[in-house]
């Protein structure tokens, strides 16, 4: 399992900056990209197995991210994240395509146990 | 920046907002309170002023009505009084005339020896009594007022009447109507005198002695009715013959003189008693006399009290059905606008009470959202901080750290639950009606519970009653009220508390859960804002969301909630549910 290719997408950089550091802790390797459209451009430049994509997000929101990068790499698992508190925009995300949502902030252990879970499903 | 918003959104709250949460139960007429005079003043306006707008004019057109009445009444008596006196006139002039003229045709057709001779003079009055009736006597009297010759049942020979006004009277004016008396003769009567003169520039006069009876018979007498009296008075108001109701001959009548007049008049005068009577009169020609027609009012009175009373009914009940109508119109009005006033007061309430809480549930969603960022940044970042630790090397102080970054996740975690739950406050509109039983319900929360109870040694009491229908409401939203009051029960008890459930049905299908704990209980100032969103009585540890949460769910499924409290004694809460929730228009 530690050799996933992760992709964190959210436009605060600090958050995704230190949950790539707390996975990279833990054994599993993420890039972290700041907007939609950086994370299309590194979808074209390397396979991913799971994305965790922040809903809200400026220029293009996370479920639009979502769907493009789904186009690109049909295999990719998407995770969202959703600061609103509720878990309306996460189930929304679902029936767009999405493989589970989580709400801010993120419990770590969880997240990691749906990436492996959204990995898991991909083998 | 968030304790800011919080604190200026509680200021916004008005003082009746929270007053009237507290008794939900409270009829909203006592917002109307201080309004009731004002309705009862509206009430007493409305009908005075209706009152006299409709029944002034009616008062009116009844007092009108009864004037022209009375007035057509008088005019169609007094028409034919003013009639019958003009013809009584003429015929008591032709009486008198009649007479004088023949006394004038024998005087002027006969000399004085003529006269003068007994048997002729007795002859002349035989064939003036056979022509003309009312002669009693007829005498020749001379220029010196000496009577010469008589003629009548009376022995009247030789008077004389020289020193009487009469005699100077007829003897200056060549006739004479005498006023009726007595005389020698000790009969009312009158004289009639005539004056011829010699051509030794002497002269003579003819009198004849009338018997007034003969007026009263021939012509009064034909115009009496039972209402009505006829007669004649002299100029000093003595009556001249006799009347029915006015006194007898030669007495005062208590009728003063009317005024002259060369026609016939009619009045309208007033007895000593103030009783209405018509008098018709008219001045007879040549003579003293005054026909006095007296109508007595019962004749046109009786007519007129029946339309009076008639009008009386009529205008009596008129106003007293007005009135009813006037009153029962006024009440039913103002009810109705105390109604619609009512109505208009609780859908501004309740305007007022989504409006606030659609404000605070964008508030909140707006808030939570952007506090989740920052939340999770200061997560992942201590997150990090607690991965580093417990792979790194020891240091000084490294337990502190350790410390110091736990509290962060914790207070993260703390965070987290508030936002989470203005994200509840701010859907919580949302509703999923199905049938439930309240019992399962209750007992499901109070499993979430039983730990934390146990804990703290705290003791749960239920009873439910057996014939306790399922009723329809949210199963979700039902379980989020009674964990927010059991919770808060739960916390107002320090150690070995209690907490006692009591569910009752009410006849009116509704039924009442009653939550009461021995907790610390809660001052009355505190009691009145429980329901407000952010009041919170237990500082750092509460949102003071959960009891306005649980409030706008109950007012949602139709229930009311209340609270009593005893600081110090504990807390009771009733929550009452219908048994079937009202279906909205969202729902």
């Amino acid at each position: 399992m530690q050799d996933l290719e992760i992709l964190l997408v959210d436009d605060e950089e600090e958050l995704v900056s230190t949950l790539a550091d707390r996975l990279e802790f833990r054994g599993y390797h993420a890039d972290a990209v700041l907007s939609g459209a950086e994370a299309i451009k590194m979808l074209g430049q390397k396979k991913y197995d799971v994305a965790v994509v922040d809903v809200k997000m400026p220029e293009i929101n996370g479920i639009e991210v979502m769907k493009m990068m789904m186009k690109l790499q049909e295999n990719i698992k998407v995770i969202l994240m959703t600061g609103h508190g509720s878990t309306e925009e996460g189930e929304h995300g679902m029936s767009e395509g999405a493989f589970d949502y989580m709400v801010k902030p993120i419990n770590l252990d969880i997240l990691i146990s749906k990436i492996k879970t959204a990995a898991g499903v991909r083998e | 920046m968030l304790p800011d918003i919080i604190l200026s959104m509680n200021m916004k709250f008005p003082e009746e907002w929270h007053k009237k949460d507290l008794d939900y139960s409270s009829d909203q007429d006592e917002f109307l309170k201080g309004g009731r005079f004002r309705y009862r003043r509206l009430k007493r306006y409305s009908i005075l002023l209706t009152a006299i707008v409709a029944i002034t004019p009616l008062i009116i057109m009844t007092i009108i009505n009864s004037h022209q009445y009375q007035k057509a009444l008088k005019a169609d008596l007094i028409y034919p009084i003013s009639r019958q006196t003009s013809n009584t006139r003429r015929s008591l002039e032709s009486f008198i005339e009649e007479r004088r003229a023949a006394l004038d045709l024998i005087i002027k057709e006969k000399n004085y020896e003529e006269l003068y001779d007994h048997d002729k003079l007795a002859n002349t009055l035989r064939h003036l009594k056979e022509s003309i009736d009312g002669f009693i006597d007829l005498s020749l009297i001379d220029s010196r007022g000496k009577q010469v010759a008589y003629v009548g049942p009376y022995r009247l020979e030789g008077r004389n009447y020289s020193d009487q006004d009469w005699f100077h009277e007829v003897s200056i004016k060549g006739v004479y109507v005498s006023d009726v008396f007595l005389g020698y003769r000790d009969s009312p009567h009158f004289v009639i005198a005539v004056v011829h003169e010699k051509a030794n520039a002497d002269y003579y006069i003819l009198r004849a002695t009338i018997d007034s009876e003969m007026l009263y018979r021939k012509i009064l007498s034909q115009i009496l009715r039972p209402t009505s009296d006829a007669f004649l008075v002299n100029k000093e108001g003595i009556l001249q013959t006799p009347s029915a109701d006015h006194g007898k001959v030669l007495e005062k009548s208590a009728i003063p003189v009317p005024p002259y007049s060369p026609h016939s008049e009619v009045l309208e005068k007033k007895d000593a008693d103030n009783n209405l009577y018509i008098l018709g009169y008219a001045y007879i020609e040549n003579s003293p006399f005054i026909l006095m027609e007296v109508i007595q009012p019962e004749a046109f009175m009786q007519n007129w009290l029946t339309m009076r009373n008639n009008l009386v009914w009529f205008l009596g009940i008129s106003i007293i059905l007005i009135l009813i109508v006037i009153v029962w119109g006024s009440f039913h009005m103002v009810n109705k606008i105390r109604e619609a006033d009512v109505k208009r007061i609780k859908l501004l309430h309740q305007v007022e009470y989504t409006n606030k809480m659609a404000s605070i549930g964008r508030l909140a969603a707006g808030v939570s959202h952007e506090i989740n960022n920052p939340l999770a940044i200061i997560n992942e970042s201590a997150g990090m901080l607690n991965d580093i630790l417990s792979v790194g090397d020891a240091f000084p102080m490294r337990e502190k750290v350790s410390k110091s970054v736990n509290s962060i996740l914790r207070n993260v975690d703390r965070c987290s639950r508030i936002t989470h739950r203005l994200l509840g406050f701010a859907k919580r509109m949302d509703t999923k009606i199905e049938s439930l039983d309240i019992h399962e319900l209750i007992t499901e929360v109070l499993g979430f519970l039983e730990k934390e109870a146990l804990h703290r040694n705290i003791k749960i009491d239920t009873n439910f009653p057996d014939n306790l229908p399922a009723i329809t409401s949210d199963r979700g939203q039902l379980q989020q009220v009674f964990l927010n009051i059991l919770n808060n029960a739960i916390d107002a008890i320090s150690e070995g508390g209690k907490i006692d459930i009591d569910v009752k049905l009410r006849k009116n299908d509704k039924i009442d859960v009653i939550i009461k704990d021995t907790g610390r209980g809660i001052s009355k100032q505190d009691l009145e804002r429980i329901f407000e969103p952010f009041f919170s009585t237990k500082k750092e540890h509460g949102t003071g969301l959960g009891l306005s949460i649980t409030y706008g769910i109950v007012q949602k499924l139709g229930g009311k909630i209340a609270a009593k409290s005893k600081v110090g004694e504990g807390t009771t809460f009733t929550v009452t549910l219908p048994v079937e929730a009202p279906i909205t228009e969202e729902q």
